[in-house]
């Protein structure tokens, strides 16, 4: 496979073919299915070659996607597959892009899912359909560039197109308080970004204003010899942009609401990864010493232990299923932030492959709502209940689901959170164990959920017409249990991949952190 | 990967991994049979009322509420045959592994390693098999006892339309279960370890639309969770204190510790709270009398023969840690001698069948806990081993007990009273002669009268603890102050005293079921028989094992002076897993002759008079029906009630956190505080772009969208071509 993919030139052209996909997918769109006239419905059946369109670009590009799984290998060091051209010269700003084994793997991820989430909820969105495709794509973009960026002016462009076009999903074919729901996840998250925009400003300005390169910035002792107190503050200001986009508690109160009322697919785009990506590849990054300050890890620590008891507790008491998810990932996320700030290597590979659990995880269970939201139009885990009887397919998907995320030992959930456990145990023991009562929790409100969904007595008579699985829910859904076993059983070769840039991380914040000691030491 | 200068290399250990292998085939098969067809409730299913199910329901409802006697799954057939084959063949396997053991003379673990599971910083997991003496036991347990059970399930689960689930589940516990007693490190221990968990929440609540027997599944599963709690951060304390999670390597390192070290004490304790909560050890034992809820078979082989059992595997397994630290040992005996007793209390009080017998089972692990926390590791493992047999035959003749009494109220079209309450019960010898006599067997095994197996058994955990006592690391240590000595003498005594509270409770169960006058609707009584072939098969072999299952490990005394058989084959055969951890433990204290002759006297006196008192001064004929008995009064109020504890963890535990997540956490915190004043107080400042964003709702929007997308595509443009 390495050996094809040189003789293609793989590494040349996919990330721009990656980033252009889904926009020509987008443009193209405009061109096929019928138009409406202004004031007529249109029948559903036309805008199948919408929908046939649209899934083909986001397969294609998961086709192309899937080499990165051999090009970035075990062995790959450092960020491959690179584009440096010169953009805004001015400002020393470039369009640079690359990948190492996270952002590959999460690029992987986000086009793998995609497809599934389409053809999971094939005909949930029935209004304006070509713009809600061409939105979702343009989206798809934005997460890919958000992933690639290895410029912080090019990394921001990417980030605030990744929110726009959400806000207008969620806004235009969300359910009955789309519009709440819509204007609060823009607000929040413009907040957090306009505000990582001034500390992006404030670190090129203390660079020397050359440029807004993430390697250099990162070497810069310009940056590293900053005063501690001013470092906190820019630090301050990326994480919690990050923070609010990765639902971290307690700036998580959009996700429930804006997961809730967007359609299927987009509730699977909304996931958690991003956020927790942007931690792991910039806010840390940029500046160690105040991330590494003992002030600052023990109230990030603290937010991340609390997150993932109250997430859990919270998701406990949700009468809605599509919330209790929610609530799940804000728990969830807890374990990759512990992983992450804890700093050791094994604790840093599980907070990664914690990021693609929960992406892959909640991406399934919104799945499995959405199709029972389509079966029974509500999501209220009392409407439900004993539906095992009569969909036992879906039931028993559920189940695998819901197990891998508790974290069931041969499913992908275990791996992540143990390995975070495990490594974060060594140097913080309290707070690993706190963090590990969530172990117990999960079970609690995963177990209740799914025994008011799928067990319990057959009451409500509206369930008996449920109708099981067809194929293609059926296909979608197994191949999320392939993922969730087989990351479970077989965590090696992710792991694997994961293993360089984490020991990088963790080198590189030390050192870094170091470097700031020492600056901080000498000034008088 | 395989070590080939082993002495097992190249012989049928080298099969190790076709013995989980097998059943999983089975669960896979099985479990895609069990989903072509809709999951119809079954004959034995508590949530259906079938005497109302044939009229009482009507249209589209009625299609699926509907239960027929008789109403076999399409692929009856395929299961009845798969099933249990792999189940067999496995046994099979294992049983040649053992020959080779034997005949190789291997005495040192048989490590099979398949690949690197969890590869992470300095940490590196591997998926690997142990195959030494101590497994082996186990898994031929697993797979001998799982074989019978299988079968037995075969009679008494056939006209249940989710048979193919239930073998789909019974065979994924087989396989679990393996990958406990295999695994060569921690973590796949605990693979199994909580995969058994799964398999027993999926399998309690079997008949699922019964919320008690849904409730009951996940009570249990969430119990275990905390245990597993403990597992975890034992395993993480190893990793980062001892530096192994692998046996060898932890057994290794830890012998670099100190005696009595803290670390090492947290760790056991640690690893102790996932015992209670698997092995239902106080106060994590809540979950087993509820897990009842199950198909009896599934009781007989998950809460009886080999889940529960678990923990005592687990310390046996980890004796090198827990021979360093005599205070968690003695914190195993004290745990494992209040349960005992305090189960035993309660089994006492009990009506209903497998209540009677879940109380006993939650009082026969304590005496496990008992010797392995005494360091008696092979008298532990010895009582799992004869437990083993008599509770897997009591709950399986209570299964073709509670199967009469269903059927014969369904084929004499009586009023279906509790077919599992003794007090329905009553006279049954007449109709079912041979459980009776094996049951009454099992009896005499579990209540300690030699010949039968839990005689020696138990013998010889409560002769340790009495040796144990003197002059030995265990008694010269303090717990909390108290000499451990002072522990050790009094769980000696309360061991007799639960040791005459068994021959009490069980004896009362089988006057209440077999003697005396039967109590069933008179209706019922003439379709009474006895169970299929395939289910008193099955007790045959269990009864005959129950019967010769001691001969196991005679005691040398009793060899000397009887020449019944070799004495100690257990304690030989264990001794290259566990010898120097009980040595450790045991010191230079050592019995005289004279004394452990009184012992085991003292020990067949208590039996003896706990059976004849019950014979004497309960009254099976006194009874009267569940329906018309009266209430309980006094202590036997308290007792039959369980002492509250249940009520106990629910309204002090349980509902509170409900409430508090919900009024103050999520009602308060999230809604109130974080969106009231965060959120939505710049949200008042956002009012002007509210209006902005209902303008984007009249139709313009796909305006902005396209403005969007071409946006971003003059962007990207312009970009590439400079």
């Amino acid at each position: 496979m390495p050996g094809f993919l040189a003789s293609i030139h793989y590494g040349a052209w996919v990330l721009p073919a990656l980033l252009g996909i889904p926009l020509a997918g987008a443009a193209l769109i405009r061109f096929v299915g019928r138009t409406a006239l202004p004031g007529q419905e249109l029948q559903a059946a036309p805008w199948r070659e919408v929908r046939v369109l649209a899934f083909t670009t986001f397969a294609v590009e998961a086709v192309v996607a899937l080499g990165l799984w051999w090009y970035v290998g075990p062995a790959t060091g450092g960020y491959v597959a690179r584009i440096d051209l010169p953009w805004i010269q001015d400002w020393g700003a470039r369009f640079t892009i690359g990948v190492d084994g996270i952002s590959a793997v999460m690029i992987l991820l986000t086009c793998l899912l995609m497809p599934l989430a389409v053809a999971g909820s094939w005909q949930v969105v029935t209004t304006k359909i070509r713009s809600y495709y061409s939105l979702l794509l343009v989206l798809t973009s934005g997460v890919i560039g958000v992933f690639v960026s290895l410029d912080l002016l090019l990394f921001y462009v990417f980030w605030e197109l990744m929110l726009i076009p959400m806000y207008f999903i969620i806004g235009i074919w969300g359910g009955k308080e789309r519009l709440r729901a819509s204007l609060r996840y823009f607000l929040v998250t413009m907040v957090g970004s306009l505000l990582m925009l001034v500390a992006i400003i404030l670190a090129w300005q203390a660079s020397g204003g050359t440029t807004f390169g993430l390697e250099s910035l990162q070497r810069s002792s310009a940056l590293l010899s900053l005063d501690l107190t001013y470092q906190r503050w820019l630090f301050a200001a990326f994480f919690l942009a990050f923070a609010i986009k990765a639902a971290v508690f307690p700036f998580h109160t959009w996700l429930p609401d804006a997961q809730h009322e967007a359609p299927t697919t987009t509730a699977v785009a909304l996931s958690v990864k991003v956020g927790a990506y942007g931690v792991v590849r910039f806010a840390v990054p940029l500046f160690p010493g105040a991330a590494m300050d003992d002030g600052v890890r023990a109230i990030v620590l603290g937010l991340a232990v609390v997150g993932i008891v109250y997430g859990a507790l919270v998701a406990l008491v949700q009468p809605d299923f599509k919330k209790l998810v929610s609530y799940s990932s804000i728990s969830h996320v807890g374990f990759i932030i512990l992983g992450l700030f804890a700093l050791t290597e094994t604790s840093v590979q599980g907070a990664l492959l914690v990021m693609v659990n929960t992406g892959i995880t909640s991406a399934a269970m919104m799945c499995i709502l959405g199709m029972l939201h389509e079966r029974r139009k509500t999501g209220m885990i009392a409407n439900f209940g004993g539906i095992a009887r009569v969909v036992p397919m879906l039931a028993a998907m559920l189940t695998l689901i819901a197990m891998s995320g508790i974290g069931l030992p041969g499913t992908n959930g275990f791996v992540g959170e143990f390995l975070v456990l495990l490594g974060a145990f060594r140097e913080f023991p309290v707070t690993a164990l706190l963090a590990a009562t969530g172990v117990v929790l999960g079970a609690i409100y995963a177990l209740w959920a799914i025994q008011r969904v799928i067990f319990n007595p057959l009451s409500n008579p509206e369930n008996l017409k449920m109708k099981d699985l067809n194929r293609r829910e059926l296909a979608v859904l197994s191949a999320f249990a392939v993922a969730i076993l087989w990351i479970g059983v077989w965590p090696k070769p992710m792991l694997d991949r994961l293993s360089g840039p984490s020991q990088r991380f963790v080198l590189q914040v030390e050192q870094g952190a170091r470097a700031t000691a020492a600056f901080e030491a000498a000034t008088p | 990967m395989t070590d080939a200068a082993h002495p097992l290399a190249g012989t049928a250990a080298e099969l190790i991994w076709l013995v989980p292998f097998l059943p999983f085939l089975g669960f896979i098969i099985n479990g895609l049979l069990s989903l072509t067809s809709a999951w119809l409730p079954g004959p034995l299913d508590p949530s259906e009322d079938p005497t109302a199910g044939h009229s009482g329901h009507t249209g589209e409802f009625a299609s699926v509420q509907m239960t027929h006697h008789g109403h076999r799954h399409r692929w009856e057939r395929v299961v009845t045959i798969l099933g249990p084959a792999v189940v067999i063949v496995s046994f099979l396997i294992s049983a040649a592994i053992a020959w080779a053991m034997i005949r190789t003379g291997a005495d040192t673990p048989f490590v099979q390693t398949y690949g690197t599971w969890m590869p992470a910083g300095d940490l590196k997991v591997e998926w690997a098999f142990q195959v030494d003496r101590l497994s082996m036991v186990m898994v031929l347990i697993i797979t001998g006892i799982g074989s019978l059970i299988h079968l037995f399930s075969v009679g008494y689960m056939r006209e249940d339309p989710g048979y193919p689930r239930y073998f789909a589940y019974l065979n994924l516990f087989i396989v679990f279960m393996l990958a406990l007693v295999l695994g060569a490190n921690y973590p796949v221990m605990f693979v199994g370890w909580e995969g058994v968990g799964l398999c027993s929440y999926l399998l309690i609540g079997f008949w699922f639309s019964d919320q008690a027997n849904a409730d009951a599944g996940k009570k249990a599963f969430i119990v275990n969770r905390i245990g597993d709690f403990g597992f975890l951060i034992a395993m993480f304390l190893m990793w980062s204190h001892v530096g192994a999670l692998d046996f060898a390597g932890v057994e290794a390192k830890a012998a670099l510790l100190p005696v009595g070290g803290t670390m090492i004490t947290a760790i056991c304790l640690f690893l102790f709270l996932g015992c209670a909560g698997k092995s239902a050890q106080m106060p994590l034992y809540i979950w087993l009398p509820d897990a009842m809820a199950g198909p009896t078979p599934v009781s007989a082989l998950i809460h009886a023969a080999t889940m529960v059992t678990a923990g005592v595997y687990l310390i046996a397994r980890s004796s090198f840690l827990f021979a360093l630290s005599p205070v968690a040992s003695l914190t195993v005996v004290i745990v494992g001698g209040i349960t005992a007793f305090f189960a035993a209390t309660i089994g006492l009080k009990q009506w209903d069948i497998k209540k009677v017998l879940a109380y006993s089972t939650i009082s026969q692990l304590g005496y496990m806990f008992v010797g392995v926390g005494a360091g008696a590791f092979t008298a532990g493992v010895f009582h799992l081993v004869t437990h083993a047999f008599f509770k897997a035959l009591l709950f399986l003749g209570a299964g073709s007990v509670i199967h009469a009494m269903h059927e014969a109220y369904h084929a004499g079209h009586a009023h279906h009273d509790d077919a599992q309450d003794m007090r329905n019960m009553g006279g049954l010898r007449k109709a079912m002669p041979f459980t009776w006599i094996f049951m009454w067997i099992a009896t005499l095994a579990i209540a300690g009268i030699p010949p039968f197996s839990g005689f020696f058994s138990k013998d010889e955990i409560l002769g340790t603890v009495f040796a144990r006592a003197h002059d030995s690391p265990l008694a010269n240590a303090t717990w909390l102050g108290i000499p451990g000595s002072v522990i050790l003498n009094t769980f000696y005594v309360l061991g007799l005293v639960t040791a005459l509270l068994t021959a009490i409770y069980m004896t009362r169960m089988m006057l209440y079921t077999f003697h005396g006058p039967n109590r069933s609707d008179p209706k019922a009584t003439p379709h009474l028989h006895e169970a299929p072939w395939i289910m008193t098969g099955p007790l045959a072999v269990l009864a005959a094992l129950s019967l010769v299952g001691g001969w196991l490990n005679i005691p040398a005394l009793i060899a000397e002076h009887v020449p019944i058989g070799t004495p100690e084959i257990l304690h030989r055969w264990l001794e290259p897993v566990v010898g120097k951890a009980t040595a450790a433990i045991a010191g230079e204290g050592h019995l005289a002759a004279s004394t452990e002759e009184t012992l085991i006297l003292v020990a067949i006196a208590v039996a003896v008079t706990g059976i004849l008192s019950a014979i004497i001064f309960l009254k099976p004929a006194r009874l009267t029906r569940a329906a018309a008995a009266p209430a309980e009064r006094g202590f036997a109020w308290v007792l039959a009630n369980k002492y509250f504890v249940d009520e106990f963890f629910n309204k002090g535990l349980v509902q509170p956190l409900i409430r508090v997540s919900r009024a103050v956490l999520w009602r308060g915190i999230d809604v109130g505080l974080i969106d009231g004043l965060m959120v939505n107080g710049s949200a008042t400042l956002a009012r002007g772009i509210a209006w902005m964003g209902a303008r984007a709702q009249s139709g313009l929007v796909g305006n902005y969208a396209w403005a969007i997308v071409l946006g971003v595509l003059v962007l990207v443009g312009m970009m590439t071509v400079r």
